[in-house]
């Protein structure tokens, strides 16, 4: 104890920081690249919902003009935004999920030891994520590009501040809730209680006036998701654009989301504590 | 200095951001667009892309086109049975002049002076002179006239007859039909390219566009279309315009909401531009960076963008906008 000087871990310089986040980037985008099915299957989710579902909607006669767009626009440009913040919600949630296991038996539990205070590794383990979203994104948006679902050249960088936002919000709400939550490693439930609702009440699929045009209740549904911004912000971004509001309520959400997930992410309250091991008593 | 760094790293980011963000196409012009249930003309601005003007106008104007110098727009006040005109500049009312009943569409000659009109009701061709308003010469056509082209030279008048299925074509010389040409149900509109050796009709029913060779008033191709998911009905050819240097030619296809982007070398579809909801009538900018179509049922306009052949904006007019003219 008294081998370290008092303050220590407060004086680690801020080039430490950045080695330390870059570090856990490095090593989640090596986990990612080397897990081809969890790439192809991040790839492949949103194709099938842009050809497949989205070829059912086309809707040839076009999508009524509603502010990004400046023009008619086919089904699948309308609802490749939603897809997009698809692609986030699930990188989210599942490379949050994982680490109830890192916890465990993983990395996390090393990492967890590093002088670092543990707010900063758990946003690191959270912008390691949204960067493994980014690959996924820009993959999606290529893929669309030939199928196409164009922006203007401007909105594939004015993509990318929306897209960190919107993936901080929903990492942080994929740690929030495996730090809340007991038995969130099955996955399929996840997506049932979770993603999907998460999803099908937002203004991913649909635009919202058209919501509110069949069912009131759901509009304010859509209203009140969170998820509904990412899907606004991202859009409005994909064509150079900013919408306040949604940039607002989004990064709120992160900020709480964020919070909360620090404050009850408690490590030594992990899965073995929980299910009565050493710590179970307290 | 880690901060300061990010700092001007960030700056320069958002620079970039603004400077790619300035950069659209723009074009000098403006849009007068007839609106057939309001019985106004919308005048749309091309470099702000907002409609800054409508003016009070005779019932249902449709026809609408400028004279040579852009000053003067002429405009088919189809239900007052007069064609009026007004200043480009003031967008007051000028004059006048005689048409014939029902006049729907016209052209003017290249030289600016006569113009010709087709008088839908009652199966006429009427040119008049557009400076004392005398009656030129009425040319008894087909049923139910509509289309007008004129070639580059102003030598022939090509007027289509919607019931009688027939391109006719009127020698100015002589104002007499000197041929008639065959072409598929329900002819709307007739345009000559610029250097004149090709003249398209389009089809409305037929759903195809014909295009002819005037060395012989022979049809050398009949352009059909076919959109992915669109029921073939709902393709009908209306408005046509070729660009100058004759490598485009783009095609109204009325319901089916798109714009057909033609080849001229090759006479094959290049692209359907995916545009309001019954386009019909169709204009080039004066620098043919742009062009405009009208869309009739969603009471707007779209404007493509025609090196990309892309739809950039669509802009609201009034009710059941029909023609456009653009001038500078």
């Amino acid at each position: 104890m008294s081998f370290l000087p008092e303050t220590g871990p407060r004086r680690l310089p801020l080039r430490g920081y950045a080695v330390c986040m870059a570090g856990i980037c490095w090593r989640e985008a090596l986990r990612f690249l080397n897990q081809r099915g969890r790439f192809l299957s991040a790839l492949v989710r949103p194709l099938v919902w842009l050809f497949i579902f989205a070829a059912g909607f086309r809707s040839v006669l076009g999508v009524s003009i509603i502010p990004p767009y400046d023009t008619y626009i086919l089904y699948e440009v309308y609802v490749a935004p939603g897809l997009i913040a698809m692609i986030q919600l699930f990188n989210g949630l599942q490379s949050s999920l994982s680490m109830v296991y890192d916890r465990e038996v993983g990395a996390m539990r090393i990492l967890l030891v590093s002088p670092y205070p543990r707010w900063f590794l758990l946003l690191s383990k959270l912008v390691a994520g949204i960067c493994v979203s980014l690959l996924q994104v820009y993959a999606f948006l290529a893929i669309a590009w030939f199928w196409e679902v164009e922006a203007p050249p401007v909105g594939y960088l004015t993509i990318l501040p929306a897209l960190l936002l919107s993936g901080l919000m929903l990492g942080a709400m994929g740690l929030l809730m495996s730090s809340l939550f007991r038995q969130l490693e099955n996955f399929a439930s996840v997506m049932n209680f979770v993603i999907f609702p998460m999803f099908f009440t937002s203004s991913a699929l649909y635009p919202l006036w058209k919501v509110q045009e069949s069912s009131l209740p759901l509009y304010y549904l859509c209203r009140f998701n969170p998820f509904t911004y990412a899907v606004e912000l991202i859009r409005f971004a994909l064509y150079g654009q900013f919408d306040p509001i949604s940039a607002l309520v989004v990064a709120a959400c992160a900020a709480v989301f964020l919070i909360a997930a620090i404050i009850a992410y408690d490590p030594s309250a992990g899965l073995m504590g929980r299910r009565g091991g050493p710590d179970a008593a307290k | 200095m880690t901060r300061r760094t990010t700092l001007s790293a960030g700056l320069a980011l958002a620079g970039l951001l603004v400077a790619l963000e300035a950069a659209p196409a723009l074009a000098d012009g403006r849009a007068f667009v007839s609106n057939e249930r309001d019985h106004t003309v919308s005048v749309v601005d091309l470099t702000s892309m907002t409609l800054i003007e409508t003016i009070k106008t005779g019932r249902r104007p449709r026809g609408i086109t400028a004279s040579p110098d852009g000053k003067l727009i002429y405009l088919c006040a189809s239900d007052d049975n007069r064609v009026e005109v007004y200043d480009a500049q003031t967008f007051k009312l000028v004059k006048t002049l005689r048409s014939g009943p029902d006049p729907e569409l016209f052209v003017l000659a290249p030289s600016g002076n006569p113009l010709y009109i087709a008088n839908e009701d009652d199966n006429m061709v009427t040119a008049v002179n557009v400076e004392n308003n005398e009656l030129v010469a009425e040319i008894p056509v087909g049923v139910e006239p509509e289309g007008m082209g004129v070639s580059p030279d102003g030598r022939y008048l090509v007027n289509t007859s919607e019931t009688t299925n027939m391109a006719h074509v009127i020698d100015t010389k002589t104002n007499e039909v000197v041929e008639n040409v065959l072409v598929d149900s329900r002819p709307r509109y007739a345009q000559f390219n610029h250097d004149g050796k090709q003249l398209w009709v389009s089809s409305e029913v037929g759903g195809t566009v014909a295009v002819i060779d005037p060395a012989n008033w022979k049809i050398i191709k009949k352009i059909s279309f076919a959109i992915p998911g669109v029921n073939k009905d709902a393709i009908q050819p209306v408005g046509i315009r070729i660009t100058k240097d004759g490598s485009k030619a783009f095609i109204a296809l009325g319901p089916a909401n798109r714009v057909a982007v033609v080849d001229t070398r090759t006479l094959e579809v290049e692209k359907y531009l995916l545009v309001g909801q019954r386009v019909w009538q169709l204009a080039f900018s004066p620098d043919e960076k742009l062009l405009i179509s009208t869309n009739g049922n969603s009471n707007d306009i779209s404007v493509i963008d025609v090196a990309s052949e892309k739809v950039t904006k669509s802009i609201a007019v009034g009710r059941l906008p029909w023609g456009v003219v653009v001038v500078p």
